[in-house]
């Protein structure tokens, strides 16, 4: 579905992506994962159009998508939850869910408002409540929620489980398998190793701009590098 | 020095008449403030240019002032859509200090051409019912300045339910807090600036045809009103709808008995004194939200 090639990114002058090659099929869920600051985010800033790739080709279900907007990206249904939630702290929980819709998926807006309340009871609970004023498991639900409003083709999931107690941490790759297995593809990137490679069935590893290491998953827990490295075997 | 409840009272009331015409000038000014984070020093300028342009088409076609509305707010949107999408955004790359010298440059340019067009004599209408009045209990009403009054809070009512009922108006204030989230639900930002931008100078010629049958216009009127607005503003909170209403209709008043009091040329000293004040003591304003 998802295919990048080569592709080359970063801020001014520093590079940061230096020539990734990347696919996600129907149906799978490919984890990205690599310690902080590798690049990950910008790699997913420059999937959903937000920065411009500085080389390298990104094709999404048979249509190029280099240098499109951001816009445009999400009309295809390339739909990406990032990092930090950003959601919009002003509005309420419901007004939030509603813009999930703003560009794809208005026709449906309220049967989909429904099954997003029906996966997050808590969000219907609290659907009038100003969103800046959720915790942070809340507002994690509320960010992975407005991106399901926009029916998405393929969901990016920027670290998801960064500040959640274990306990949700456990519930949120449940929520995350569960997606799955109703027919969503899912980029999950993320720094929990182990987790991700559980629910993945492939993976990428990040280090200095270059995948350093992809394969199964299976593969991928038994290399001897990622053990000694991330997970301090 | 004593006055009749009755005189007291009707200054109060023209307060709040010429005070709402304010709250839209200055609501204007909040809305880009709230969206864009920047002080758009061409407001003043741009409502000049809409006070000339009612001044045109009455002297030009005949037009009312009021029915003047009609065609001046949709072509004041366009104008401030085009000039936020096409000169100021281009111009200031992202960055909000070159946004504000983008337009203090937009505000001398068009303060000269007008100065250039007009030269700076002073021009007024001469409406039928310019000096009406409305007879309200005890009470003389200019019958312009309450249609103003009506007009104006009319207009701050359609604005508010613009901004939390229509997809348009979220998606206005989703950029306002959160320009990354937006753009990942698929808002385009700089369309969203430029509507913002759009509406600031659909309520100055609103603001321009409410004004023009009781005031007059030279090139430099503008920024006496919008030093007025920029009090409100910061009275009411900066980016704040009510809060320009609100802090609009309280100006009006204080403006309004300061000239009974004091005479009508010290009638903007309790403007300032309060602009001071509220720095001083809630530099958030009444509805301020924390920054
Ligand atoms: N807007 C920016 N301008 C300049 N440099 C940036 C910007 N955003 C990120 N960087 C730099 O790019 C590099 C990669 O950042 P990125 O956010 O992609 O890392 P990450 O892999 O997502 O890290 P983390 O796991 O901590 O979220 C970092 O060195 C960072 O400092
Ligand atoms: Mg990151």
């Amino acid at each position: 579905m998802l295919e990048v090639r080569s592709l080359r990114a970063g801020y001014g002058g520093t590079e940061v992506l230096r020539g990734l090659d990347l696919s996600v099929g129907a149906g799978e869920i490919v984890a990205v994962l690599g310690s902080n600051g590798v690049g990950k985010t910008t790699l997913n800033k420059v999937l959903s159009g937000v920065l411009r790739a500085n080389e390298g080709e990104i094709r999404f279900d048979g249509k190029t998508l280099t240098g499109a907007s951001s816009a445009d990206i999400v009309e295809a249904g390339l739909i990406h939850v990032p990092e930090g939630r950003k959601i919009f702290p002003n509005m309420s929980v419901r007004e939030n869910l509603e813009l999930g819709s703003y560009r794809r998926g208005r026709e449906r807006r309220s049967a989909n408002l429904e099954r997003v309340f029906e996966t997050f009871p808590r969000l219907r609970e609290r659907s009038g409540q100003a969103a800046g004023t959720l915790s942070g498991g809340e507002q994690q639900m509320l960010a992975i929620g407005r991106g399901m409003m926009a029916e998405p083709r393929l969901l990016i999931l920027d670290e998801p489980s960064l500040g959640l107690s274990p306990l949700l941490v456990e519930e949120m790759f449940t929520l995350i398998r569960r997606l799955n297995g109703e027919g969503l593809p899912i980029l999950l990137v993320e720094q929990n190793v182990v987790q991700s490679l559980e629910c993945a069935s492939r993976a990428y590893i990040l280090e200095n701009g270059l995948f350093a290491l992809s394969g199964t998953a299976e593969q991928v827990r038994n290399d001897p590098e990622l053990k000694r490295a991330y997970l301090g075997m | 020095m004593m006055y009749s409840p009755a005189i007291i009272a009707e200054a109060v009331v023209n307060g709040l008449m010429t005070g709402a015409v304010y709250a839209l000038i200055a609501l204007g000014l909040t809305l880009v403030y709230g969206v864009l984070h920047i002080i758009n020093f061409a407001h003043g300028a741009l409502l000049t240019a809409a006070m000339f342009a009612v001044w045109a088409v009455y002297v030009a076609f005949g037009l009312d002032p009021y029915l003047a509305i009609l065609p001046l707010t949709p072509l004041f949107f366009g104008l401030g859509y085009a000039v936020q999408r096409f000169v100021i955004g281009p111009a200031s790359h992202g960055s909000d200090s070159n946004i504000l010298l983008v337009t203090l440059g937009l505000s001398i340019a068009i303060e000269n051409a007008l100065l250039a067009g007009f030269r700076s004599d002073t021009r007024t209408l001469n409406t039928d019912y310019g000096f009406q009045v409305v007879e309200l209990g005890p009470l003389l009403l200019s019958k312009p300045r309450l249609i103003g009054f009506g007009a104006a809070v009319l207009v701050t009512v359609l604005l508010w339910l613009l901004l939390s009922r229509t997809d348009t108006g979220k998606a206005i204030r989703a950029v306002a807090k959160e320009k990354l989230g937006a753009s990942l639900v698929g808002i385009d930002v700089a369309h969203v600036y430029a509507v913002t931008f759009g509406l600031g100078c659909a309520c100055l010629a609103v603001a321009a045809c409410l004004l023009m049958p009781t005031f007059y216009v030279n090139p430099r009127i503008g920024q006496a009103f919008v030093l007025v607005a920029f009090t409100i503003v910061v009275l009411g909170g900066m980016g704040s709808i009510p809060g320009a209403l609100v802090g609009g209709l309280f100006i009006g008043v204080v403006e309004s008995l300061c000239g009974l009091f004091l005479g009508d040329s010290l009638g903007q000293i309790g403007i300032f004194l309060i602009f001071i004040l509220v720095l001083l003591v809630r530099p958030t304003g009444l509805f301020g939200a924390k920054a």
